[in-house]
């Protein structure tokens, strides 16, 4: 029945409305594709929920998982729209550079995580980042940081809602405004429907759908140009060619990863080095893996501390390779797809996703477009809409989970019934949905949303934490310090957005000559410095908690027997959790030399 | 009844599998009867080989879970629903 209905309902409504003409030419075998993808979703959950026994099956199953899958599925929460669009249009801007999101940004905070930070996880049983909060602040902390964490979510939803809309609109030639409309719908239907009750399969399954066809594209493309020489040779080339007031970095920068000014927007290679390794190396990215409890809880579900730990070690190697299929694709569209060519030389072609004109995020719908046949083309569209929709769903629940129990229920609506607080998220997911109509106009704004991310980021993770590390290793650290520090670590991070050049488009004021993600790096270390002198100058003035009350929150109180696992000497070298982490950082170090 | 029984289909090797092997199919079938396209590709018939690395790879993975079961014990506790995910609840929360 679906099968055949879902193509001929699409066309037939693309072809009734006064639409522009479409970026990517599906067929009927595209769509099987992603009806096929759709359906295995949605039959595991409800073959989940329909007894007791099965799930209980479905999750075990899961979590006897060997290692290397737990580490599969744990950077596959982690590879959706911002990864694979974020990358490709960063990739197809600056080139190499954007390796240090992976290499710098994301490997050695894994590392950190899964060395220093999990066992603390794992032996004080703190289950989220507003929980900590409330019980190591108190509940000012709790509620700025469920505040903040509240509109995160909806401002990142609006980025996969934006993107997803995008693909819409490429696939039907519908005008940017309905797509949203009609992928938030598809969105809000997929939640309530429930097809995602098993998520750590999804994950798994969306991590295989798009290696399967992110990979052919980046053969393919590399074919195309004549392999990576043949790449290198054409980015020289145009780097040479371009007119000036284009502005595209030379050859030399586009093609090695340091110092990587164009990726920072600083002009000194010494200040980039340092704005990639403090900004978005230490502030952003250990901000993002430390307190991503989404991803920590996949780790925490495994059967040891040992487990656990080498969840992110594990998840490290594969994101090691992940930028050589984010990335490549990026740089192969800048020297292959008319429309980014003409882009990056300074011009303005008409036409992607936003209708607005082309934009670096639409290098890889281009390049599909341009390189891969039907088939594969379907595989690859469902790859890019399942990474989507997972992570908008997944931002909306999370929104909800925030909305109506951290906020609602302890701020202004105190013992009601069950049902009453299950009405209030129902509410709540729909009003996120339609929120998030509105904040992917905000991220339309932005040819690269990378820049809009990283500056969301920098808000947001950085302030967190700076609170956060420091709450638990200073036990001294007060309750009031706790809020403070938050909000004036956000503060400033958004008064350093409005001096920047364009981090707020027209209304920044261009008093700090950056701009871009160099600019997003600035704000998130301001933020984090400022949060930490912030905390320590009203600890000095305010009242400590007292130690009893600290156990399990701040390490020098938790028992050193929570933190160790008396298996893990007894195993092998290759199931350890620090051998496993020392060849990680080898293999980084040796990427970054050889790139 | 015994205390352990195989995850079966609910091993999410034969997930994996299964899927990347119907898509392999059909890029195969792609490859072998639709127009190449190879004016987009360079030259390589894409779908076909595409196709034929799926099925390898999902053969795989049904493989591997045939010859290394997964075994779940019948007697475990219940499982509770991840607040931070997606989905309906299976269960009320408990009274406060």
């Amino acid at each position: 029945m679906l099968h055949g209905s879902v193509p001929t309902l699409g066309q037939g409504v693309s072809a009734a409305l006064p639409a522009a003409e479409t970026i990517i030419d599906a067929a009927p075998v595209d769509y099987l594709i992603l009806v096929i993808y759709f359906g295995f979703v949605l039959g595991i959950g409800l073959l989940a929920r329909r007894s007791v026994s099965d799930s209980v099956d479905f999750f075990l199953s899961g979590r006897s998982l060997p290692a290397w899958v737990t580490g599969l599925a744990f950077i596959s929460a982690n590879l959706g729209a911002v990864e694979i669009m974020g990358m490709s249009a960063n990739g197809a801007e600056f080139g190499i550079p954007t390796v240090h999101y992976f290499w710098v940004g994301a490997v050695p905070a894994m590392l950190f995580l899964g060395v220093v930070m999990m066992p603390f996880y794992y032996g004080s049983k703190v289950r989220s980042v507003p929980e900590f909060m409330l019980r190591r602040f108190g509940t000012g902390a709790h509620l700025v940081n469920a505040i903040s964490f509240a509109v995160a979510q909806l401002l990142i939803a609006g980025v996969n809602l934006f993107l997803l809309g995008s693909i819409v609109r490429a696939l039907l030639g519908w005008p940017l405004w309905l797509a949203l409309i009609v992928a938030a719908a598809i969105v809000l239907s997929y939640i309530t429907v429930g097809g995602l009750s098993a998520a750590i399969y999804n994950e798994v399954l969306q991590f295989f759908v798009i290696v399967a066809s992110l990979l052919p594209l980046v053969l393919i493309g590399l074919h195309r140009v004549g392999g990576y020489g043949g790449l290198q040779d054409r980015i020289t080339e145009m780097a040479a060619g371009a007119p000036a007031e284009a502005g595209i970095p030379p050859a030399e920068q586009q093609l090695e990863s340091w110092p990587g000014q164009a990726l920072s927007g600083f002009d000194s290679p010494f200040w980039s080095v340092v704005g990639i390794v403090f900004g978005l190396g230490f502030v952003l990215s250990f901000g993002y893996w430390t307190t991503n409890f989404v991803e920590v809880q996949r780790a925490m579900a495994s059967e040891s501390i040992s487990a656990a730990r080498k969840t992110p070690i594990i998840g490290a190697f594969p994101k090691m390779f992940i930028p050589f299929v984010t990335i490549f694709p990026g740089m192969i569209a800048a020297v292959l797809v008319p429309e980014i060519v003409d882009l990056k030389n300074g011009g303005s072609p008409p036409g992607g996703a936003s209708g607005d004109g082309v934009a670096y995020n639409d290098s890889l719908l281009y390049l599909m477009r341009d390189v891969l046949p039907n088939g594969l083309l379907g595989l690859a569209i469902t790859g890019l809409l399942a990474a989507f929709m997972a992570g908008m769903a997944a931002n909306v629940s999370a929104f909800n989970t925030v909305f109506s129990y951290d906020l609602w229920e302890r701020y202004v609506r105190r013992d009601r019934s069950d049902d009453y607080y299950l009405r209030i998220g129902r509410l709540a997911t729909v009003g996120a949905t339609v929120i998030a109509i509105f904040t992917a106009s905000l991220a339309s704004a932005f040819g690269n949303v990378m820049d809009y991310i990283q500056t969301l980021f920098g808000f947001f993770n950085a302030p967190l934490f700076a609170t956060f590390i420091l709450g638990m290793f200073w036990k001294r650290m007060t309750a009031t310090a706790g809020w403070t520090g938050l909000v004036a670590g956000t503060g400033s991070a958004i008064l350093v957005a409005f001096l920047s050049e364009d981090s707020f488009g027209s209304a920044s004021l261009g008093l700090i000559p950056l701009g871009g993600q160099g600019a997003a790096f600035v704000a998130a270390a301001t933020a984090f410095v400022v949060d930490i002198v912030v905390s320590v100058a009203v600890t000095m003035v305010t009242e400590p908690k007292p130690a009893s009350e600290l156990k399990g929150l701040v390490y020098s109180e938790t028992p050193r027997e929570d933190l160790v696992d008396p298996d893990e000497a007894g195993y092998p070298w290759w199931r350890r959790t620090l051998p496993l982490a020392g060849i990680a950082l080898v293999m980084t170090i040796a990427l970054n030399i050889a790139f | 009844m015994a205390d352990t029984h195989k995850a079966g289909a609910f091993d999410i090797r034969n997930v994996i599998g299964m899927l990347l092997a119907v898509y392999g199919v059909i890029l195969l079938l792609m490859g072998v009867f639709a127009d190449p396209e190879l004016e987009k590709t360079g030259g390589v018939n894409a779908n076909l080989w595409a196709g034929l690395a799926l099925l390898v790879v999902g053969g795989g993975f049904v493989a591997w879970s045939r010859l290394k079961p997964i075994y779940v014990p019948e007697d475990v506790a219940e499982v509770h629903d991840d607040p931070t995910r997606p989905g309906p609840k299976k269960q009320k929360r408990p009274k406060a």
